[in-house]
């Protein structure tokens, strides 16, 4: 057993600290407000390598391990959940490629990721498909070499932004189990009848770009297909395992910063003529949040030094993807407490992670998903 | 920005993570487990009904090598680490707290030993503990010194070559059961500083002047002894001084790293047999015409049990680790027991609760696991100083 992180891993937080320590403070504020991404900024990480680690050196990337990109997400998370989202998310959708592309598909779609030159994105829900993922609507008809393209999808993470997404479609309804009636479609945002628009007015993550897309009639060539079809659900079960521990580290990372924020405020902030750090029930307060930030920390790393190794544990991504969520939503809300008054008001950066917390608990399965899964694992499907 | 606490920078050496226990860990969890299940599980409600301290399995379990595993070869031992004595710990409260409970302190205070004492103290007592010979103690709270034991009172003065200790202890893990305990005691009453005040000192419990009365009114834990131990002018020879003369404050500290992962070690075992308890009854117990196991609510629950195991789990094992490799981190071991200790009343609570009215009868183990557990949120530093020690070592107060 050994829980120490490699050299290499620690260069690599050391230096992922380092950029988002230095890029992500100015402009942080900015973003939010005006819910922009600061493309110029993902373009820089990308030069300095921070996007794609996980991406094998054939397609331009670093070939590391899933736990390096998680460990990058981790620290940009801790100084800027929103910033941290639109950077990192440029590669989210290419695991689906990654994991079921041909080599040719691999050979195209992936190496822009890593260079600046193309965002991604995964295509997933529908306004009436959410956690039930097998009742997606939108529906691709094979019509020559072609595949015609029906339905709206939301909430898709870079939807305006992405140059391709990947997106589960309705192929094969006549099948009798609905898991195996859909297939996954890779579709270039610029091909006609394609439509985005931005959703504004999140909770949080404002920096980063949401949106409601809608496919009129999009021809895309057959080529497109990622995977096997038919099997786009399972696909997705399985890229899931992948996507599920980038949003463990998120939730560390964003629980890591508003502990840290809370330390520095709480040794200043005098009242009844001490610090606040000199009392008990504050002292009880920072124990239970790096306590749970431990325990965050070390499930999901677990979980993904796992999976480097080939071994997917469904049951024990789960685990890490409900507990890490909560971990963070928890120790935000107690490090603006700890804030009182001005935490409420926009001064402080923790009003921020408190709202960008909310959304590790929800996508990538919700909570209750997770919790279900575990369940399963243990007392047999019902 | 300050440099987050969790990362150790003084320990940047070539280093392959690892999250696996070796073949022979395994092969350890193996052993205890069959043992537990085949010694331990058959007399667990005899040995709590009948408040029985079975000697015997003590003896049958040190031939076996499962105790004192941590000691150090010269010394009798297999000389493993903390992370295979925890393995075996965590085993042993998995099928029987109770039982687990008399594992647990058999060689408890060992540690103290083996960092503190001499050479000679070290080849008289602990090869007889490895043998199952011989159990021992450590005796530090008193009716007064509970949470704060630098203010305890017993009281040990020098005289010629020898110590004359007066005093008493409450709540002493095998006080009547112990061949010699080591005695938190007073020694200098005239420092100012509290971490000066105080030593530690071996008394062979069939000295003159020493009387145990076992305590009867526990809650849970029966089987395992617990007594409240007097001295009457007890003459130890100077030879028995563990560490230093008025060291014993801080040396006790440096002990509380290994005790904790140890109860960290229980906690964990009780969540886990209590939780498998949970598993098999929600499978069976039918209402409302389905197993109960078919429900969403029993399947939420035993999902965050099962995560809580598996969180307490990894920190305990995260600072054995920190021991084994010569590096005890104090706030990891606190940060494991609060929390493995914690995740254990919760979870035997929500196991007891999917039992139903038959949860609270003896008719089934899990009555007997919720009694037990509440100790682990209190002896070897409360959940309360667990978090102290955390919260201050963070925030930079001493």
């Amino acid at each position: 057993m050994n829980f120490d992180l490699t050299d290499e891993q620690k260069d690599i937080i050391r230096a992922a600290r380092e950029f988002a320590e230095k890029e992500f403070p100015n402009i942080s504020q900015e973003c939010d407000r005006e819910e922009k991404p600061p493309k110029h900024l993902w373009e820089k990480a990308c030069r300095l390598g921070f996007v794609g680690v996980f991406i094998p050196e054939a397609y331009g990337g670093q070939g590391l391990g899933y736990l390096e990109h998680c460990l990058i997400n981790e620290e940009f998370w801790r100084v800027d959940p929103g910033i941290a989202h639109f950077i990192l998310a440029g590669t989210f959708g290419s695991e689906m490629i990654l994991l079921f592309g041909t080599e040719e598909q691999k050979k195209k779609w992936i190496p822009p990721l890593v260079q600046a030159k193309a965002i991604t994105g995964a295509a997933i829900t529908e306004p009436d498909a959410g956690s039930d993922v097998s009742s997606v609507r939108t529906t691709a008809i094979l019509d020559g070499d072609d595949y015609v393209i029906n339905g709206t999808k939301t909430f898709i993470t870079g939807g305006t932004i992405a140059n391709f997404l990947q997106v589960l479609c309705l192929t094969e309804p006549h099948f009798e189990s609905p898991h195996d009636r859909f297939s996954v479609i890779t579709v270039e945002t610029n091909r006609k009848g394609f439509e985005a628009t931005k959703l504004r007015n999140k909770l949080g993550l404002r920096a980063s770009d949401t949106a409601e897309i809608s496919f009129s009639d999009v021809r895309v060539p057959k080529e497109n297909l990622i995977g096997t079809p038919g099997r786009g659900f399972h696909q997705f079960m399985v890229f899931f395992d992948h996507t599920r521990l980038h949003v463990c580290a998120e939730a560390v990372g964003l629980a890591q910063g508003a502990l840290e924020q809370a330390i520095e405020y709480v040794r200043k902030r005098v009242q009844f003529r001490k610090p606040l750090a000199s009392f008990q029930v504050t002292q009880f307060k920072i124990a239970e949040m790096a306590t749970r930030i431990e325990a965050g920390r070390n499930l999901y790393q677990k979980a993904a030094w796992l999976l480097d190794q080939g071994r997917v544990e469904s049951h024990l991504i789960a685990m890490a993807k409900w507990f890490t969520g909560e971990v963070a939503v928890r120790v935000a809300e107690e490090a603006l407490q700890l804030h009182g008054g001005y935490g409420f008001i926009g001064d402080y950066t923790i009003e921020r992670f408190y709202r960008d917390s909310k959304i590790v608990e929800i996508y990538e399965g919700t909570k209750e998903i997770e919790k279900i899964i575990i369940a399963r694992a243990l007392l047999g499907r019902y | 920005m300050p440099e987050p606490y969790w990362e150790d920078t003084k320990n940047w050496g070539e280093s392959f993570m690892d999250f696996e226990l070796t073949n022979r860990q395994k092969q350890i969890r193996l052993a205890a487990r069959e043992f537990a299940e085949g010694e331990l599980m058959p007399i667990g409600k005899e040995c709590e009904e009948k408040r029985q301290y079975p000697r015997d399995i003590i003896k049958k379990a040190a031939q076996l090598g499962f105790v004192g595993v941590f000691i150090k070869k010269e010394y009798g031992g297999l000389g493993l680490g903390t992370l295979e004595h925890v393995i075996i710990l965590e085993e042993f409260w998995r099928a029987e707290p109770g039982l687990g409970q008399i594992f647990s302190q058999t060689t408890f205070g060992a540690d103290e030993l083996l960092l503190f004492g001499t050479e000679e103290q070290k080849k008289k007592y602990l090869p007889p503990l490895v043998k199952g010979d011989w159990v021992m103690g450590f005796a530090i709270t008193e009716p007064e010194a509970g949470s704060d034991p630098a203010s305890a009172t017993t009281r040990a003065e020098k005289v010629g070559d020898e110590y004359l200790i007066n005093g008493n202890k409450v709540m002493i893990s095998n006080g009547t059961e112990a061949k010699f305990l080591l005695v938190y005691c007073l020694t200098h009453p005239e420092e100012t500083s509290k971490s000066k005040r105080h030593s530690i000192f071996i008394v062979e419990t069939d000295c003159p002047g020493y009387k145990a009365d076992r305590i009867h009114g526990k809650m849970g834990l029966h089987a395992s002894d617990t007594a409240n131990i007097y001295f009457n002018n007890v003459r130890v020879p100077k030879e028995n001084l563990v560490g230093k003369e008025g060291n014993g404050f801080i040396q006790l500290m440096k002990f509380l790293d290994y005790s904790r992962v140890m109860v960290a070690g229980d906690g964990v075992g009780l969540a886990q047999g209590a939780m498998e308890q949970a598993v098999n009854y929600a499978k069976k117990r039918k209402q409302f015409g389905k197993t109960i196991a078919s429900f969403q609510a029993t399947q939420f629950k035993i999902a965050e049990m099962a995560t809580l195991i598996e969180t307490a789990r990894n920190l305990t094992y995260k600072a054995c680790w920190a021991i084994d490799r010569g590096n005890p981190d104090t706030q990891l071991s606190s940060m494991a027991k609060w929390w493995a200790c914690n995740v254990a009343v919760r979870v035997v609570d929500e196991a007891l609760q999917l039992h139903g009215g038959y949860g609270y009868l003896d008719d089934y183990p899990i009555e007997r696991y919720y009694r037990a557990a509440k100790l682990l949120e209190i002896y070897e530093g409360t959940k309360e100083i667990q978090k102290l020690a955390i919260g201050r070592r963070i925030l930079g107060i001493t």
